[in-house]
């Protein structure tokens, strides 16, 4: 729906003229009274709704097909690919699981998480002007890769990056974020929407701790304080120390 | 750092929203909302406009960035506060029921064109 306002006086692009219009509100967009033809169109659309459009159809595609969808999100480093290694060599015996992992450049990723059963495509954002994060067309278009209907689990390994990819929704039904104690503790408050958008924290690397003047209380407070009601898994991928608990959550959840 | 993505659509829902009986408008502003808590610095978006608005009916056009706050409520006992820090606890009773009234918003609202057929 359009609203055209002129300077003097305003018409209304209203495919039904009964409904009522929209309010006049300038938002800054007051014209010089030199410019009389000037006219403002209100349009009032979220910037990213092509995005959102096609993360609406994965959703509905995925929830047809039966596959839960995960998709990981942390700074580069973190350890997100040590944690899905592990990960899948906890659940593959149980659940067809595929992966769609996503970098700038290299397979390096893709190659550290085959050889569990569980397919994996690589998505090199290079190709995409080397984007910092994966949105909704490039999952659509990587999960083309899959049979759908043999795969329970559909994990999303996110590009490193704490903060485009929190603004993109891609049609998963859970956001994880990692966080490694060889991080700052500040990083959920340097970073809120990530730790906002997401539905579970993993505090990863928590065999460093003897080493580290890293206080994992003020971390945990931190991402509380953020997103007070996030489950928060204290874990170590090299260990695998936790894993017992943040495995369990998941499965309840996939088949919750 | 997606702050270019972010302007080349806006560049396309702008073109895309000059009504078909003004067919040779130029674009004169951009009126754009933009959370606190999004994940977009305003600077960079001024930035990126600059360079994409090249060689489109945007050429001459001003992006004017509305910087929405951060509001909260408290489900628990109704308290409505704009927050400076993103801490998501209520001010009043500490209770962690919190909903987000405002913040999140990446969302062009209109633009402002001349018809250079006028």
């Amino acid at each position: 729906m359009l609203e055209i306002k002129y300077k003097n006086q305003r018409y209304y692009h209203h495919k039904d003229p009964r409904k009522p219009h929209h309010s006049h509100n300038g938002g800054g967009g007051s014209v010089s009274g030199k410019n009389t033809d000037t006219r403002e169109i209100k349009i009032v659309r979220k910037v990213l709704d092509v995005n959102d459009t096609i993360a609406h159809q994965n959703r509905e595609l995925f929830r047809e097909k039966g596959v839960f969808v995960i998709n990981v999100m942390s700074s580069p480093g973190s350890g997100k690919t040590a944690i899905l290694v592990k990960t899948l060599s906890h659940i593959t015996q149980k659940i067809r699981c595929a992966v769609i992992v996503g970098d700038i450049c290299t397979s390096n990723d893709a190659d550290r998480l085959s050889g569990f059963g569980a397919p994996v495509a690589q998505v090199n954002t290079d190709a995409f002007g080397g984007d910092c994060h994966l949105a909704a067309h490039v999952i659509k278009t990587a999960a083309d890769n899959f049979n759908l209907d043999e795969i329970d689990l559909l994990i999303i390994e996110n590009l490193g990056n704490l903060v485009c990819p929190a603004e993109f929704d891609m049609g998963e039904n859970l956001r994880i974020v990692v966080l490694s104690v060889t991080e700052g503790e500040d990083k959920p408050l340097k970073y809120p929407l990530m730790f906002r958008v997401c539905d579970a924290a993993l505090l990863n690397k928590i065999d460093l701790l003897p080493y580290l003047d890293y206080d994992r209380e003020t971390a945990v407070q931190n991402i509380l304080k953020v997103n007070p009601p996030m489950p928060v898994f204290e874990i170590s991928a090299k260990t695998e120390d936790g894993f017992d608990s943040w495995i369990e959550w998941l499965m309840q959840k996939l088949h919750g | 750092m997606h702050e270019m993505g972010i302007v080349m659509q806006i560049i396309k829902i702008a073109v895309a929203s000059i009504p078909d009986d003004l067919k040779n408008a130029q674009i004169k502003r951009v009126n754009l909302k933009v959370g606190k808590l999004s994940a977009v610095v305003p600077e960079s978006l001024y930035f990126c406009f600059q360079i994409a608005a090249q060689d489109t009916p945007l050429s001459d056009a001003e992006l004017n960035i509305e910087e929405i706050p951060l509001k909260i409520r408290c489900t628990d006992c109704n308290v409505e506060w704009i927050a400076s820090e993103p801490v998501f606890l209520c001010r009043k009773c500490n209770g962690t029921s919190v909903e987000m009234l405002s913040g999140r918003e990446l969302d062009i609202t209109s633009i402002e064109i001349v018809d250079k057929d006028n």
